[in-house]
């Protein structure tokens, strides 16, 4: 049983790096914009759709990224036009994107599921194939990694970092920072769609559910991640580092829970309450531990 | 150079909490004037600068920067004109930014933000001069997030940015009110000196009525959502607390009346 959960790590090690990846996109919204955008839950898997029916008719898996890339970067342009041009809230903003893609991922892949086994395409990574999978995507995180770390540090990614800590200030220095959230939406959504084209394939198959808690997975490789870098780095490229290491605990994690035997139906409900109780403690912290602070408030 | 024409804005209209914060409101700012504007609770002080910087459209009525009227242009465009620091520390700095972040982000308002390098080493130069000047001891800890600093000096640190590629036009809204009195009277020495060495046309809000006559060169008093009193030059070099508070009950009819205000 020892040596079967160790077997087991490998694989696991990927998965995580995939979830890792997603969740990057979620720290863009989450940690950098502060905005909760649950159109995750959907463009990961029109990203997986976009690969699996474009690899399945022919198309060149490298190709077929880029488009699943694209389509992802389209549904977080959705949500952020329904959330800074039709001024609803991000959250429903998210949520209403997250059901359009569900029709629309469907219409993708004309059925709930499609198979894309590695022996019948040319993959870049496959289950099977947990080495070379784990180096590919070793690849892609550097690369990823490598340019989120330039983008954000130029005028026009300070612009949204600067829009998510404080958007008045934003404005008042002259950020158009409508723009500044659909920028934001878009190059995340477009990563978790990326995600989603890699977790197909690894996987070998596309389904319409395989984004469900999407947000909840992201979310927990996002605070993991917090927990082991900030104390080392606040870098940029340390705590994306720091986010897809997250992703790869987390799939430790689990898979050892499910070696332990415990029910796989629980595990959603269980990521969900841990996240919950580590979103809540920087409340309590500051609820129970710092005194009130005064002082009055003027517009 | 700023002309407020005939505006009027009335917030939660037709409902119980209606309120009239602007009422037929006109100023005319000429160049390098520096205007300090006093007024009870609740005269639309605040709201007369929120109106130039466009965090809403006003009812009706226009203002106009150099001959442009602005009053259809968004908050973010015409902050290109514009440098504004709150009463708030929190409000006019990203906490979680470093100082020469935040001085970089304001020295780029007005003008296209692409792909090039959010800093430059030159910059960053000009800024630990600019800091020293403040005297506070900044300018070593250019990296540090502001989040890191006291009040007073994001108060300062925001106050540069409001002045850095000197703005047609300067608000501040009460900016020292949350400091302590010590650090108060250094941030507004420092304003004075930003505001002179720059010939930086300001409209400053303060609650303390010495502060109004001792700083700039015009004095505007509102009361009810539009100016009562407007003193110039040497009259206003001249005006004595009594007098403001004797000019007030004649203009309005009534006490003067804030919480805040200090007469002494
Ligand atoms: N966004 C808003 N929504 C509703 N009412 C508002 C808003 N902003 C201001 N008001 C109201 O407009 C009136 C004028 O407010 P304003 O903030 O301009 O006063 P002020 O002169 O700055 O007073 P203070 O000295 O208290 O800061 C007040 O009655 C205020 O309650
Ligand atoms: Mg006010």
């Amino acid at each position: 049983m020892f040596f079967n959960w160790l077997g087991a790590l490998p694989g696991a090690a990927a998965q995580g790096m995939i979830w890792g990846i997603m969740a990057v996109g979620v720290y863009i919204t989450y940690k950098i914009l502060d905005i909760a955008d649950l159109t995750v839950d959907g463009s990961i898997c029109t990203g997986g759709a976009v690969c699996a029916v474009l690899v399945t008719n022919g198309v060149n898996v490298w190709i077929a990224m880029l488009v699943a890339l694209i389509a992802g970067m389209l549904t977080g342009a959705i949500t952020g036009v329904l959330h800074t041009f039709m001024g609803i809230p991000a959250i429903l903003a998210g949520i209403l994107t997250q059901l359009i893609l569900w029709s629309v991922n469907l219409k993708i892949m004309g059925k709930a599921n499609i198979a894309l086994p590695i022996r019948n395409y040319d993959l870049i990574l496959a289950q099977i194939n947990t080495v070379s999978s784990i180096l590919v995507l070793l690849a892609f995180v550097g690369i990823m990694i490598a340019l989120l770390y330039w983008f954000f540090g130029t005028e026009l990614g300070t612009s949204l970092r600067a829009t998510g800590n404080n958007i008045n200030m934003s404005r008042a220095q002259g950020i158009n920072t409508d723009v500044a959230k659909i920028l934001g939406l878009v190059i995340s959504n477009g990563i978790v769609a990326l995600s989603g084209a890699l977790l197909a394939q690894y996987q070998g198959f596309s389904d319409i559910n395989m984004g469900r808690g999407a947000i909840v997975i992201g979310l927990a490789a996002v605070i993991i991640g917090e927990a082991v870098i900030t104390r080392i780095s606040q870098n940029m490229a340390c705590r994306l580092i720091g986010v897809i290491i997250g992703g790869v605990i987390y799939y430790f994690v689990y898979q050892t829970v499910i070696f332990l035997g415990l029910d796989a139906d629980l595990l959603k409900m269980l990521s969900a309450m841990v996240v919950a109780i580590f979103l809540a403690v920087p409340y309590w912290k500051k609820k129970y531990f710092t005194k009130a602070k005064g002082g009055h408030h003027n517009a | 150079m700023l002309e407020i024409k005939n505006v009027t804005k009335t917030f939660n209209p037709g409902t119980i909490n209606e309120k009239v914060a602007l009422k037929d409101l006109n100023l005319t700012l000429n160049d390098g004037d520096f205007v300090t504007v006093i007024g009870g609770n609740g005269a639309g002080k605040s709201t007369m600068l929120n109106a130039i910087s466009g965090v809403w459209k006003p009812d009706c009525g226009s203002i106009i920067i150099d001959g442009q009227d602005i009053t259809a242009m968004p908050e973010y465009k015409r902050a290109k004109f514009i440098g504004r620091v709150f009463q708030d520390p929190m409000m006019g700095t990203a906490a979680d930014m470093e100082i020469q972040e935040n001085l970089a982000l304001a020295k780029r308002r007005g003008k296209k933000r692409g792909l090039r390098w959010g800093i430059t080493g030159a910059e960053k130069e000009e800024y630990k001069k600019l800091l020293a000047q403040l005297d506070l001891g900044l300018e070593t800890r250019l990296s540090n997030k502001v989040g890191l600093l006291s009040g007073g000096q994001r108060q300062a640190v925001t106050l540069l940015m409001a002045s850095l590629n000197n703005p047609r036009i300067l608000l501040l809204d009460e900016h020292t009110a949350a400091l302590d009195p010590k650090t108060a009277e250094k941030v507004l020495a420092i304003s004075d000196k930003i505001i002179r060495e720059n010939h930086l046309t300001t409209l400053m809000i303060t609650h303390n009525m010495k502060d109004a006559i001792k700083h700039g060169n015009r004095l505007v008093m509102m009361h009810e959502g539009h100016i009562i009193i407007d003193v110039k030059g040497e009259e206003k070099q001249k005006l004595k607390v009594e007098d403001l508070l004797d000019m007030f009950t004649k203009a309005s009819g009534s006490e003067f009346a804030s919480d805040r205000a200090m007469l002494s």
